[in-house]
């Protein structure tokens, strides 16, 4: 029978969170499209994670073992994606709009003929899909024309799926890549960061350019350790090197929707709303009473940040501990 | 040394984009227009580049006779020759993808460099495609290690490294930065952490208008524009009810915690 593959995602050994987002798209497609779902895992030393991915429906999962594919590179991972595609008849292939599946999908889909998808955030009855455009001010319904599909999808517009006790075989992939690579990895500069990712934390908390320098990205971080959120910020925030670039919240940097987000000196350009305006309950602080921020926010508190997040963090720490 | 760089015409990022009535299209008048603000920093790396190597730098750019505007301003800022692929309706990420290959096919250039996306699609799909097509390895989201206030982008010094054989491209990813070394001819799109663009300087404005501007369709290519991606509509987006102004962190704290109950 036809497939759909969903490429699972790990880094350094543990599955990302935002994959089982994915499977929650890829589980629902299957079963609109009357598709056997199949899940593949590369990497090295990944067969442990792969009974993570067992009870959500898979007939099959793909494990990719090999110590060329420790490090994500683009050649090597498409290499064995358009290999079992064609393995299992995939008619759809799927992964979450990380940075990995930004760099992939196309490569695969352009190997494959296959027209893609970017960043969906629905399919429809009729198999077409909805997807953001024009930094999110608007929602494009398209039609991949091709009968392959190609397919990235927005984390936060997925549920994962609830676990089962259903078990898939599991299959060793045989990987043998073709020709010496052309790209080689020689660094890797790790931003390391005790707080929880951003994409995956239930508040987030996050500064923008007026934070100014370490002493305002400190009053952040204290609030964000407080209500154990991850922190965020704005483009311009990062642009000026105040956190690591990893945090930017936006049309072009991470996408969330937590339960509560704060944009704290945040003037809320289109730009920065696209990554959190699925966010439950938004809340604005910033001194300047027209700040765009504010038409979005369901609080909104018109103050100067130096002021009221020490405010905000002792009063917190006071009614904890009451 | 020769750079290709792409150069599309969009909507200027802070437009306020709405959606026609029959849903078909935006509303486009008043809009202004720019260079895909990616492409932006795509040209200003190929121009640094070219200060360092002697490159010759092409600009390019797929649209209509209004792209024009847009290669002008590519010259202006320090591209040595525009083309533009005439076309006279948007074409999806892979058709896009095509032409971009038979114009590299001409121009046969060491290295692509474009935007990791455009503003107007948010596709993010070009230059991967592009490198498949071309066979070529690929470096996306390319960015640099120092901030974009450090003193090496004050001195507008390439992030890039390039020599006759390989590129040496920072690359940003979910984790950190990632430093690459990939073999040329490449395709490196990036990312907005790689420089500040410059803006055109006005006697370089005038001396634009001299500057080469050919124009090709495509027939002249022998691509055809096949859309694997079909746009069917568009839609608003659902809106959030208004929100309410507090006075204090004591009201704000007792409405997160009784109103919203998410404290
Ligand atoms: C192609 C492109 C992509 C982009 N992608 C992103 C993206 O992904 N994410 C993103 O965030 N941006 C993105 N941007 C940038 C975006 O357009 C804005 O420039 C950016 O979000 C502004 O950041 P900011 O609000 O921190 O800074 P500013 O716009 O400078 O705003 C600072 C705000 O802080 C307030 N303020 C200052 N001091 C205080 C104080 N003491 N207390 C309280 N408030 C104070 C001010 O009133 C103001 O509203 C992108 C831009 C482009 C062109
Ligand atoms: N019509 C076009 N003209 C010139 N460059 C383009 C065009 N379409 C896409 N590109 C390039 O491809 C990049 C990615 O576009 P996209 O895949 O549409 O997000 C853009 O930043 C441009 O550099």
């Amino acid at each position: 029978m036809a497939s759909i593959l969903l490429i699972a995602e790990q880094y350094k050994g543990s599955l990302r969170k935002v994959t089982f987002n994915g499977l929650g798209f890829a589980k629902q497609a299957a079963e609109q499209l009357g598709l056997d779902l199949h899940i593949l895992i590369a990497g090295s030393d990944v067969g442990g994670i792969a009974d993570e991915l067992q009870g959500y429906g898979a007939k099959a999962i793909h494990v990719a073992d090999d110590s060329d594919l420790e490090i994500y590179r683009t050649e090597p991972y498409t290499q064995v994606v358009c290999k079992l595609a064609d393995e299992i008849d995939a008619q759809m292939i799927t992964a979450a709009a990380t940075v990995q599946g930004k760099d992939l999908l196309p490569r695969i889909a352009g190997r494959l003929g296959a027209g893609m998808a970017s960043d969906i955030v629905e399919m429809l009855e009729d198999g077409t899909f909805k997807r953001p455009v024009w930094a999110g001010s608007v929602i494009a319904r398209v039609r991949v024309e091709t009968d392959r599909k190609v397919v990235s999808t927005r984390g936060t517009a997925f549920e994962a799926p609830k676990k089962g006790d259903d078990t898939a075989d599991v299959n060793e992939v045989d990987v043998s890549l073709d020709e010496a690579d052309k790209v080689r990895v020689e660094d890797m500069e790790e931003t390391k960061s005790e707080r929880p990712e951003l994409t995956e934390a239930r508040v987030v908390v996050s500064g923008g350019r007026s934070m100014k320098d370490d002493k305002g990205v400190k009053m952040i971080e204290e609030l964000s350790d407080l209500l154990g959120a991850a922190m965020g910020a704005s483009r311009a925030a990062c642009d000026a090197g105040l956190v690591p670039n990893e945090l930017q919240v936006g049309q072009t940097g991470k996408v969330v929707a937590p339960e509560l987000y704060f944009a704290i000196g945040i003037s809320g350009a289109i730009q920065h709303l696209a990554g959190m305006k699925g966010s439950k309950v938004i809340v604005a602080i910033n001194k300047d009473p027209e700040a765009p921020i504010f038409q979005l926010a369901d609080y909104g508190l018109v103050a100067d940040m130096f002021k009221v997040v020490p405010e905000m963090v002792e009063e917190i720490k006071k009614r904890k501990g009451a | 040394m020769k750079i290709l760089v792409t150069t599309k015409r969009v909507e200027h990022y802070e437009s306020k984009i709405r959606i026609n009535a029959e849903g078909t299209g935006i509303v486009t008048d008043g809009l202004t227009y720019m260079i895909n603000p990616f492409d932006e920093i795509a040209l200003e790396e190929a121009v640094r580049l070219k200060g360092e190597h002697d490159a010759e730098v092409v600009a390019v750019s797929i649209g209509s006779d209004d792209a024009t505007q847009q290669l002008r301003t590519a010259l202006a800022i320090g591209a040595d020759r525009a083309i533009l692929v005439k076309v006279d309706q948007p074409l999806d990420s892979d058709c896009a993808a095509h032409v971009l290959k038979a114009i590299v096919e001409r121009e046969e250039p060491n290295l692509v460099l474009m935007g990791k996306q455009a503003i107007d699609d948010d596709a993010n799909q070009t230059a991967q495609l592009l490198a498949e097509y071309l066979g070529w390895p690929q470096a996306t989201f390319a960015a640099k290690t120092e901030s974009l206030e450090s003193e090496a982008e004050k001195q507008k010094e390439p992030a890039i490294e390039v020599d006759d054989d390989t590129a040496t491209v920072v690359r940003e990813i979910d984790g950190g930065l990632e430093t690459v070394e990939l073999d040329l001819p490449a395709v490196i799109s990036v990312d907005l952490r790689l420089n500040v663009p410059r803006y055109p300087a006005l006697p370089n404005i005038i001396k634009a208008k001299k500057k080469p501007l050919d124009e090709v369709t495509l027939d002249d290519l022998g691509v055809s524009a096949n859309a694997k991606v079909t746009v069917l509509g568009y839609e608003p987006l659902p809106e959030r009810k208004a929100g309410v102004t507090v006075e204090s962190v004591q009201e704000l704290l007792d409405k997160l915690q009784n109103e919203a109950k998410v404290l």
